[in-house]
């Protein structure tokens, strides 16, 4: 087939507005930057935990590694299933982080309970603090968030985590962790691990919005952070915490 | 149950972030600052037995600084990117801030102490010489060719103020590895205050007999005579200085026991099947108590030179070993236990990686490889030191003055 000079002028037109549209789709579709409307400075994000809801599902596991891709054998959220006999040492157990949730434990005369676990974007993070190049950061609403393309993937943030949510990509060699799905949550949304958990065990809250029924749920239950000694400002907070939980 | 684990780990603790390249790094920073403080005995202290191992021990602290960084650029996920942590520093970050202990370390203290050092027999070196070689000495010169009397005596002064500034810095420098650790307070095996003093002494201990060793293997080589004086006289002070760095281990283990918190059983147990062979058998009962033992004799009893350098020998070699192991134990050890204390888990050298044996193998071997170019250039030897300006004819300048 002969294509003619007008030919090519007029496929790599239509191939030009196509492939414009298509980029113009991609960012409304895939848009990872805040909406306009969205003041970082009116928000303070964390996360209160009722660990009485939690059923162990998994639910949010696959959801989390679902949204935001995260890499096989690596946990930005994961579930612990605690087993406490009387003077004995807990037995804790997370299979492959939850992601199918649990075989039954079949032991009914311990204390058995879930414990959800994700990045605590603490206030004063002893990541960010580590961090050589300030890679990882606290954002102004109060997530600690990794800057992939600036990460230099020396893993200090790892060793400085008390809490063991950070992790090397190993496809793009830097450090990677729960980002409390900066993504959605800027959009108006909840994360992805609470919005599919099927007891509302986990729930995003805004610190700073007065109408946020964290403020009633803090004032009304007994709470504890997970290593509270650790004075890092975390910002997940847990109903009911067993004292075993580490 | 996930394989090499025992207990519970967090999912993303099972692997280790930091691998055999980071054991390297103190190691070979330790002896940079070790073979430096041993230099400045010399030269700040005036211990004038040790004068032999004087500009060895310059050299030597030059081929492994050289080589300090490699390890942690091996290691980076982005390399590439290292260079960010000079242009756009975190300040809160220890690990920002080595970047530029190590560049002032470099340029400030060991390149210009050496080449103050030097420069007499650079200059001679740069009009008797031919072909490239004379290039590279005509380079070196920096373009003073100016070494009279007056011109050395001001040369050994300067280079006494950069060794005077060194002494602090070179503390700095590996004190300041041991920060990296000790300010980690999420690993109870790392974070004590007194890491930074502990990393110091046993870079000393490791500096010390390096170059003691490199003494002994030279004088070997180039077959002269070895000065007992000046051996026994590091020897001296290796002792001393490897009987504080054990004490000061051993307080912070007996205060771990003693105190015995939380993470206290978790430690415990690792010692005693995990870190059993690298922590009890090489470091403490080869690596410390033995040449701890060999060297206490030799202060003690009187023996013959060749059963003297004999016991040098093995004790120094022990003692490179020993606070390898020491090392291995802090760095590995740190993360062989959950920050849950509820379970372990296990490191398998790779070989053929990254951060595998091969490299590692490559980059304890490169400072020799640095050393060997060094010593052809700027020959450590008394027999080669410069002619025309001999060391007498500062030290009669410097009197005079």
């Amino acid at each position: 087939m002969d294509i003619t000079r007008r030919d090519l002028f007029t496929i790599g037109g239509k191939l030009l507005v196509l492939a414009s549209v298509g980029a113009t789709l991609e960012q409304i579709i895939g848009a990872a930057a805040p909406s306009d409307a969205y003041k970082m400075a009116d928000h303070w994000w964390g996360m209160i935990i009722d660990i009485d809801k939690c059923i162990g599902c998994g639910n949010c596991v696959r959801a989390c590694s679902k949204e935001n891709g995260v890499p096989k054998g690596y946990f930005r959220t994961w579930v612990e299933r605690y087993e406490i006999e009387e003077g004995k040492q807990p037995r804790v157990e997370s299979p492959d982080g939850a992601m199918d949730g649990f075989p039954p434990s079949g032991r009914t005369d311990v204390k058995s309970f879930y414990v959800p676990k994700l990045c605590n974007h603490c206030a004063d993070s002893p990541c960010v603090q580590v961090c050589p190049v300030g890679a990882t950061f606290v954002s102004p609403d109060g997530v600690v968030l990794v800057d992939e393309s600036y990460c230099l993937g020396c893993r200090y943030c790892v060793q400085a985590c008390p809490y063991g949510c950070r992790y090397l990509h190993p496809d793009k060699d830097t450090v990677d962790k729960c980002s409390l799905c900066y993504h959605r949550i800027t959009q108006g949304l909840t994360t992805a691990c609470c919005e599919n958990c099927p007891t509302g065990a986990r729930q995003l809250v805004d610190f700073k919005n007065p109408q946020d029924p964290v403020h009633e749920f803090l004032r009304k239950n007994k709470v504890e952070v997970l290593k509270p000694y650790m004075a890092t400002g975390a910002k997940v907070y847990y109903k009911d915490l067993d004292g075993a939980v580490r | 149950m996930v394989p090499g684990v025992d207990g519970f780990m967090y999912p993303n603790e099972v692997e280790l972030q930091w691998s055999l390249l980071i054991v390297l790094y103190p190691y070979i920073t330790g002896l940079v600052a070790g073979a430096f403080i041993l230099a400045s005995l010399e030269r700040v202290f005036k211990v004038e037995a040790v004068r032999p191992t004087y500009r060895l021990a310059l050299l030597t602290a030059l081929a492994f600084l050289l080589v300090a960084p490699l390890p942690l650029q091996l290691h980076l996920g982005h390399p590439e990117r290292s260079l960010e942590m000079y242009l756009t520093p975190h300040r809160s970050s220890a690990m920002a801030m080595f970047g530029f202990v190590y560049l002032w370390y470099l340029t400030v203290v060991l390149l210009l102490e050496i080449w103050l050092e030097y420069r007499a027999d650079i200059v001679r070196l740069a009009q008797t010489t031919r072909g490239v070689t004379r290039l590279i000495y005509k380079a070196l010169t920096l373009g003073s060719q100016n070494v009279s009397p007056a011109a050395r005596i001001i040369d050994d002064k300067v280079g006494y103020t950069v060794t005077v500034i060194g002494v602090p810095s070179a503390f700095l420098l590996h004190g300041y590895v041991g920060f990296i650790f000790g300010s980690i307070k999420a690993n109870p095996w790392w974070s004590t205050p007194l890491m930074p003093i502990v990393f110091l002494f046993s870079a000393m201990t490791s500096g010390i007999a390096a170059v003691l060793l490199l003494y002994m293997a030279s004088t070997k080589v180039k077959k002269m005579a070895i000065d007992m004086r000046c051996l026994d006289t590091i020897a001296k002070y290796l002792f001393y200085t490897f009987l504080i760095d054990f004490t000061l281990e051993m307080l912070d283990l007996i205060h771990r026991t003693y105190e015995a918190d939380e993470s206290f059983r978790s430690l415990d147990f690792m010692v005693h099947t995990r870190l059993w062979f690298s922590q009890v058998v090489l470091q403490i009962g080869l690596g410390t108590l033995i040449p701890l033992a060999l060297l206490a004799a030799t202060q003690l009893r009187k023996f013959s030179e060749a059963v003297r350098r004999g016991m040098y020998l093995a004790a120094c070699s022990l003692t490179l070993v020993g606070i390898f192991a020491m090392r291995w134990n802090v760095v590995i050890g740190g993360q062989l236990f959950s920050k849950s204390f509820l379970g372990y888990t296990t490191y398998k050298v790779a070989f053929v990686t990254r951060e595998g044996l091969f490299s590692a193998i490559g980059l304890m071997l490169l400072p020799f490889v640095i050393f060997v170019v060094l010593v052809k250039l700027l020959p450590p030897w008394p027999e080669n030191q410069a002619v025309g300006v001999s060391e007498d004819h500062v030290a009669a300048g410097v009197g005079s003055a």
